[in-house]
């Protein structure tokens, strides 16, 4: 690590006797209090801190569950509610490791728009970016296994359904998933290994936020003028100005959390994970949780099976070259007039494509027709062979509706229609528009806004920032 | 001179002499901890069941388990049979002649696991919809299967697997 750990002074007889041995609180000192800093950072910076105490808080309760739960087919389901009813506080904690759950996702998702908004994937911060990457690939799994172990309905199919997309894998996908699920079926081993996984994968995740703190101490934070600091006055020492910040805002984000925690606790989830699971039956509308729905509505939006699975893991995994698919040298969207409107179009595009996961494939979004009623069934197929006479494209559906005193036939001819899949079609069609094409590409032609001279002239202005000097 | 170019020969010899031992030695001692991973010998023991077909009457069909995955297994009407065999079978996703997929017209065996992504079809019980095409419906994405298990529409890519069976007598059959 650089060099700002030279401002330690031990001040007892331990601790010097210690710096010679291991200096670890001359490190620490370096890193976490002297350490320079941009003045300008905003609040979108605090989610770093905010994801170390997500990441806290799932390690203890999840290491406290882990006591009380049961990896076994015939008991977890069981065992999951026992936690709820009879262990000491059981149901607070495992409400906590639920809803912190989504709490991580929501930070680690702001985090993320943030580093793509100000261009902190670019020089010299690929690696952290990239480090990033894995982190949230890492957390998918964490969570996809954790949500397994409750064994609802919901828990079972889910991994029935994600663990059934090797199988579109040629050749070896059959042997693949038989050898994921230690059966021919989704099963008691399945659940006892990602029970054993899903223990391991956030020790691994410690250990990918340490490598990515590391990177970004070698570097130094980027700020929302993406203007590298030049002189002293453009930092400032991260105690107490970014503890400060930091800490109020973990503050409020944990009132948020808490509120779902106290309040709310299965807001985020889905009622069919209360019914235990059963292989004999899907529910009739598999959903996973919020945090993963966009990248569902990519998966359901291909027809085709292999390109489907494809596809949703291009989402993610393009994610590791787009500091090499961005080609503008200016690091913040600020000051790219091109680039910000696409880059809200992005955003939103995302959160359409999660509404998108959350609506059955033939939902309809928008829907124009014309509805005719008849009081025989005769009469209205004669109608719609006449319709079909004239133009055998038509959309026609005839629904039988009965009341109480008779029965009617709707023949519904339908003239345009907005279907879920061609929407969630048209959406994943801009995600990857906006990192291979726009991106590249928004960089050659645009001219950028111009960038303040330095961090303290874009906060102080320019006179008093030249004064300062 | 002469005996450097030795000394460098005899290391290079050494270096993939070791490389591979340590190599072929770490692969060999991977192989169990992949492995392990398996289906073991008793999910394998479970491998085999007898049913008898005795009680199913004509149009209807019932659910086993086998090997954890349900198993359809349906008595088929003449109508169905007429379905199953008059449609083309170049016409279908996923080519396949109905005669090929049953030992017997009357009795059609499946694994009831939809080849999309592994949700159970719907048209088991008496007042189930059974898709487009008399067969089978999967609520998940939308598959339809014919009266012989077929894929027929939808995004499922193949036909309902035929589980490797025989038949022990003209009502009893043995899976797996
Ligand atoms: C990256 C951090 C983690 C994430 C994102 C995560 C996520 C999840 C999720 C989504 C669930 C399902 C919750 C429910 O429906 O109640 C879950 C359950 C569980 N997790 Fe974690 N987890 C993490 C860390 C841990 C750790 C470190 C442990 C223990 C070593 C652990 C142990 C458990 C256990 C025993 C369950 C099942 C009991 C339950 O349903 O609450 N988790 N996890
Ligand atoms: S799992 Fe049956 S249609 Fe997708």
């Amino acid at each position: 690590m650089s060099d700002h750990s030279s401002t330690y002074e031990p001040t007892n007889g331990f601790t010097r006797w210690l710096d010679e041995r291991l200096p670890i609180m001359r490190l620490m000192h370096g890193q976490f209090i002297d350490f320079p800093t941009p003045r300008n950072l905003n609040y979108l910076w605090t989610f770093g801190a905010i994801l170390t105490f997500c990441l806290a808080i799932q390690l203890i309760t999840g290491i406290v569950l882990a006591m009380h739960f049961i990896p076994h087919g015939d008991f977890a389901f069981a065992s999951v509610e026992h936690i709820m009813r009879d262990v000491n506080w059981g149901d607070l904690i495992r409400y906590t490791h639920f809803v912190g759950a989504s709490m991580f996702f929501l930070a680690a998702y702001i985090h993320m728009f943030r580093g793509l908004y100000f261009g902190s994937y670019k020089s010299p911060r690929e690696i952290i970016w990239i480090l990033g990457v894995l982190i949230i690939l890492c957390m998918i799994i964490t969570a996809f296994m954790g949500y397994s172990l409750v064994w609802g309905q919901m828990s079972f199919w889910a991994v029935t359904v994600i663990t059934n997309l090797f199988t579109a894998i040629p050749i070896v996908g059959e042997s693949i998933t038989q050898w994921i699920w230690g059966g021919y079926s989704v099963g008691d081993p399945t659940l006892n290994r990602l029970f054993s996984l899903h223990y391991l994968f956030p020790f691994i995740i410690v250990a990918l936020v340490a490598l990515h703190i590391w990177a970004l101490h070698v570097v130094g934070s980027n700020n929302p003028t993406g203007v590298e600091p030049k002189t002293e006055n453009d930092s400032v020492s991260f105690y107490p100005y970014y503890v400060i910040k930091d800490s109020f805002a973990t503050m409020v984000f944990a009132l948020l959390f808490a509120w779902f925690v106290f309040y709310a606790p299965n807001y985020l989830g889905h009622s069919d994970n209360f019914i235990e699971a059963n292989p004999l039956q899907t529910p009739p509308h598999i959903v996973p949780e919020w945090y993963f729905l966009p990248f569902y509505a990519i998966l359901r939006a291909i027809p085709d099976k292999l390109l489907g699975v494809v596809t949703m893991m291009a989402a993610i995994c393009v994610l590791f070259i787009i500091p090499w698919l961005d080609t503008s040298k200016i690091r913040s969207t600020r000051y790219r007039p091109l680039l910000k409107p696409f880059f809200w179009l992005f955003v939103i595009t995302c959160l359409v494509l999660g509404y998108c996961g959350a609506k059955s494939p033939d939902y309809r979004f928008v829907e124009m027709a014309d509805t005719q009623k008849y009081t025989s069934k005769a009469a209205a197929v004669s109608a719609k062979e006449e319709i079909l006479s004239k133009n055998k494209h038509a959309d026609l559906e005839i629904i039988e509706s009965i009341n109480s005193k008779e029965i009617t036939y709707d023949l519904k001819n339908t003239k345009f229609k907005l279907t879920n899949q061609v929407l969630s079609l048209l959406l994943t069609f801009y995600y990857f528009a906006f990192f291979f094409a726009i991106m590249p590409i928004v960089g050659l032609i645009e001219t950028p806004h111009k960038l303040p001279g330095s961090i303290a002239e874009s906060v102080l202005g320019k006179s008093s920032a030249d004064k300062a000097q | 001179m002469s005996s450097d170019n030795d000394d460098v020969a005899r290391r290079d010899f050494l270096m993939v002499a070791a490389g591979s031992v340590a190599g072929v030695g770490g692969a060999c001692a991977l192989w169990p901890l992949i492995d392990q991973m398996n289906p073991d010998a008793s999910a394998k023991a479970l491998a085999s069941i007898e049913v008898d077909l005795s009680p199913i009457k004509d149009g209807q069909a019932i659910t086993i388990m086998w090997r954890g995955k349900p198993i359809f297994i349906r008595k088929r009407t003449a109508d169905d049979i007429k379905a199953a065999q008059e449609i083309p079978v170049s016409d279908l996703p996923d080519p396949e002649a109905d005669t090929d997929r049953v030992q017997n017209d009357e009795w059609l065996v499946l694994i009831g696991i939809c080849t999309h992504l592994g949700c159970i079809p719907r048209g088991q019980a008496a007042g189930d919809v059974h898709g487009d095409f008399g067969g089978w419906f999967c609520p998940c994405h939308g598959s339809h299967y014919d009266t012989s298990g077929r894929i027929r529409k939808g995004p499922a890519p193949k036909n309902l697997a035929v589980p490797p069976y025989k038949f022990l007598t003209d009502t009893k059959i043995k899976i797996g």
